[in-house]
């Protein structure tokens, strides 16, 4: 398990006279453990409609398992973040082996390129893309090439010796 | 300038699907496995089942190419064809032929002697040395 897993989260609102079965309402969290998953489950409920953890009630919680582990994916994310000065919605695209570990990888890379915490990422799309047309970024697209190769050029091979009697090479 | 140069264009070994990568790090150390498909810039999806690799994604950091390939290796491709290829393009037998794989084992071989096939070692270095010393007296001698 890496940092954070995929969790399908169900709730609704507590019966009441007026609405015996209330809707039941599904959400797809990322978060490290069940007690954040619940907890981000009530904190997106509470925006879209009128309920609160007090007032309603988790049906069922599971943990979503990435269906194939060994096929390399291209992710589209959609997401709404919050800047310093406003709030705004981006999408990125990542080259990923499961849904959670892209998911991963874009809270690093808006915590490096935009300083964006956690609490400030809702989260709110994540679809594999599967035909290449549909990638629309040039930093995935050039991976997706067909037969793509390059070399690892000016390696630095990181010496166990203290003194060498001779200059390292740096070819591959 | 009389004299023609010409520049050659550095033979680099590529990051490509088939491509046989050495293990360095990690549980799989020292063991052989194939570059499956490129993910990104800095990781590669790799498989070694004739050789007990798993699949998985591994950074290039923790892994060294090799100058073999795997031939005829479609991008993705799965376990089982990984293996046939491999064993059709003799991989194992090659490897097992290159210099870096004998250093390897002679290195191996060197660190478990037991101490007295050290003495044993020494002895033979011993007997070497003085046939070579003899060999190069005698021509010396001849030539002077």
């Amino acid at each position: 398990m890496g940092r954070l897993q995929e969790y399908e989260v169900i709730g609704r609102h507590l019966p009441t006279a007026t609405d015996p079965t209330p809707k039941l309402y599904r959400l797809s969290i990322f978060a490290p453990n069940d007690v954040v998953a619940k907890s981000r489950y009530w904190y997106f409920m509470k925006q879209l409609r009128k309920v609160k953890k007090s007032t309603g009630e988790i049906v069922s919680i599971r943990v979503i398992a990435e269906k194939r582990p060994s096929k390399v994916k291209n992710f589209g994310v959609w997401i709404r973040y919050d800047s310093r000065s406003g709030t705004h919605n981006m999408y990125k695209e990542y080259r990923d082996m499961s849904r959670t570990a892209a998911v991963e990888t874009l809270y690093q890379d808006m915590a490096a390129r935009h300083r964006a915490r956690f609490r400030s990422i809702h989260i709110l799309k994540v679809v594999e893309l599967e035909k290449t047309e549909d990638v629309k970024r040039q930093y995935i697209k050039q991976l997706l090439v067909p037969g793509l190769k390059f070399p690892l050029p000016h390696r630095i091979v990181k010496s166990k010796q203290i003194f060498s009697a001779s200059r390292p090479s740096t070819f591959y | 300038m009389s004299e023609e140069s010409s520049v050659k264009a550095n033979q680099w070994r590529l990051v490509e699907v088939g491509r046989v990568v050495l293990v360095n790090k990690g549980a799989y150390a020292g063991k052989l496995a194939t570059i499956v498909e490129i993910i990104d810039h800095k990781r590669i999806l790799v498989d070694g089942p004739s050789t007990e690799v798993p699949r998985q994604a591994v950074p290039l950091a923790q892994v060294t190419l090799t100058p073999l390939t795997v031939a005829k290796l479609p991008r993705g491709a799965r376990s089982g064809v990984v293996a046939k290829r491999f064993a059709e393009s003799g991989i194992a037998e090659k490897w097992a032929k290159s210099a870096w794989a004998q250093k390897i084992k002679s290195r191996q071989v060197r660190w478990n002697l037991s101490d007295f096939e050290r003495f044993q070692v020494l002895i033979l270095k011993k007997q070497q040395r003085y046939e070579v010393k003899k060999a190069l007296a005698k021509a010396k001698k001849a030539s002077a």
